[in-house]
């Protein structure tokens, strides 16, 4: 069906579980609030956050890549 | 009057104001009929999707109330970037089986979702009206992000021929928007996003550079503003702030009407799910944004003489228009202000559409007229569009800037709202309205009542629990009770209606 993952068996979704990961860093809120240590001249707890942005970019391209990957090799 | 910037300004304008028109041509088709006007025929692609959701999210008030936020309050004010590292793994998760559901069944709107879910008139009724009602000062805030550029372009801002420039943009809106319907705001989004990436990768190269590189940028905040200030006592103090107030509004954003229409127009879910991992660009630039308040700060605006008179008017929303005046040629300062200017007319034009959807399907259909053509469908969103467009600058225009902000503030307590009967919809087999209805009820009432013990001036509010006290978005605390209530009541409901269809003694 158009748009939605195959429902095969639960473990399908198993991939999701890395999306959990950056919830809890950015939740996780006294681990940065820090000013050191510094990168180019930005308070640690400033390019933390930003970092955090494109790492949880980043997991969901891999989620997805893995989910089409799934879906494809079930065809 | 700022000439060079000014003429820019009006340029730029006029160049969306044309692309507005045009739109209608674009994948052309039948604008009578509902689906097309507001939804775009569902044809928009990953990379529309993009900018149209981009254009929902990013949203003049973005540009000019985050930095505003950092300029004054500091660290507090940057929870919007783990906001958003909060919001696509929601979005990649939740929203394409939304999307699945919508398209198998036409739904337009997240209360024709609930309605045919649920069964219940009465819950799609409420989710209507909380839409509706939640977006409205939402749209009137986005004037105010454009009246502060108008302002600082140097025209009077009192009077009819101070309010003149505002409402020409407002008619330019209205018409383009009656015209086209969402392919409008999907077109100009990309001009939009074009010259907000622009104006940002130039402010975060040229004003650092001028300023001395971050690091001096920074040494000139006073430290205690520089991050959270930790909790003392018994409270979870900034913390729970923070973290509530990041989550809170991640739940809350996909929930109003504008992300729903922005989401239900893509093609197909995989779009969406694209989507989820391309958004983060414009996280990414968010938080450069955000940086700007800093700027501001490390540029001395606030003790420039020349901006004394915007401040007193505007506060810190001042911050980054008399950063760009200060640091910016006048000709790249019209460019900046067009990109907020143009970041107003994107949301407003969606907003409006998404709540003339919502009140055409599920107020007018639904209960007035349930016997009309697809074409009067569409005619009645049309008007509607344009009246709340209307409503809108006649707020702004009317009343102080504070209540805008103050209504903007309980709108996001009161759409959060919305997320249980859209959860549990699409996970679980509840069917049980008058739970989600009391439940809806119960938390439209306590984050309306926790705002108000704080003078509505703020939504956190210190939730006292087990002797810690949490101080956290009111949003967030009432959309848990909401979901608590409706979950604990719905097998409670279950059991009255089954015993009351198969009575006892059977």
């Amino acid at each position: 069906m158009q748009g939605e993952m195959p429902k095969g068996g639960r473990l399908r979704y198993l991939p999701r579980l890395l999306l959990i990961i950056p919830l809890v860093a950015i939740l996780w809120v006294p681990s940065y609030n820090a000013l050191q240590p510094e990168l180019a001249g930005i308070p640690f707890f400033y390019w933390y956050q930003l970092a955090w942005i494109l790492i949880g970019a980043g997991l969901v391209v891999i989620v997805y890549l893995i989910e089409i990957g799934i879906a494809r090799s079930a065809e | 009057m700022n000439a060079p910037a000014t003429i820019v300004f009006v340029a730029l304008f006029l160049l969306v104001t044309v692309i507005g028109f045009v739109a209608a041509h674009w994948r052309e088709a039948d604008l009578n009929l509902l689906h097309e006007w507001g939804l775009g025929g569902r044809r928009f692609g990953t990379m529309v999707t993009w900018f149209l959701l981009g254009g929902d999210l990013y949203t003049a008030y973005t540009f000019i109330a985050v930095p505003a936020l950092v300029y004054g309050k500091g660290a507090i004010g940057f929870f919007a970037i783990p906001y958003a590292v909060l919001l696509y793994p929601i979005l990649y998760v939740v929203f394409p089986r939304l999307w699945a559901v919508a398209h198998a069944r036409g739904h337009i709107t997240a209360a024709d979702f609930v309605r045919e879910r649920f069964d219940s008139r009465i819950l799609a009724l409420a989710v209507a009206v909380t839409g509706v009602v939640a977006t409205m000062p939402y749209i009137a805030l986005q004037l105010v992000g454009m009246e502060v550029v108008i302002g600082a372009l140097g025209f009077p801002t009192e009077g009819l021929i101070g309010h003149l420039p505002l409402i020409i943009a407002f008619l330019v809106l209205a018409a383009f928007t009656y015209k086209s319907g969402l392919r409008a705001p999907a077109l100009i989004a990309v001009v939009k996003d074009v010259l907000i990436f622009v104006t940002v990768i130039a402010a975060v190269v040229v004003i650092p550079a001028k300023l001395g590189g971050y690091g001096a940028i920074f040494a000139h905040v006073p430290p205690e503003k520089l991050i959270l200030a930790p909790p003392s006592g018994d409270s979870l103090g900034a913390y729970s702030a923070y973290a509530t107030l990041a989550l809170g509004s991640a739940l809350a954003l996909f929930l109003y009407p504008h992300s729903m229409t922005g989401i239900l127009s893509a093609s197909d879910g995989n779009a969406i799910r694209r989507n989820a991992a391309l958004l983060p660009a414009y996280s990414f630039i968010l938080g450069l944004i955000a940086l700007l308040g800093y700027m501001a700060i490390a540029a001395g605006v606030g003790e420039d003489a020349t901006h004394v008179a915007g401040f007193a008017r505007y506060g810190s929303n001042y911050a980054v228009p008399a950063l760009f005046l200060t640091s910016f040629q006048p000709w790249f300062v019209g460019v900046a202000f067009a990109s907020i200017a143009i970041g107003a007319l994107v949301p407003a034009a969606i907003m409006s559409i998404a709540c003339a959807n919502l009140f055409t399907r599920n107020l007018y259909k639904e209960f007035v007229r349930p016997d009309c053509t697809e074409a009067q469908e569409a005619k009645v969103a049309k008007i509607v569009s344009l009246v709340v467009k209307i409503g809108a600058v006649v707020f702004i225009l009317a009343l102080p800037q504070a209540y805008a902000i103050q209504l903007q503030l309980l709108g996001g307590i009161w759409i959060i709202q919305l997320l249980p009967p859209i959860l549990l919809g699409l996970y679980t087999r509840s069917r049980s309205a008058p739970a989600l209805m009391i439940g809806w009820a119960a938390g439209l009432a306590t984050g309306t009542y926790m705002a108000a013990t704080q003078g509505f001036a703020s939504s956190v509010y210190p939730l006292a629990l087990f002797g810690v006290t949490l101080p956290g978005y009111a949003a967030l605390y009432s959309v848990v009770l909401n979901l608590l209530l409706a979950l604990s009541l719905t097998p409670v409901f279950n059991l009255l209606r089954s015993r009351r269809l198969a009575p006892a003694g059977r």
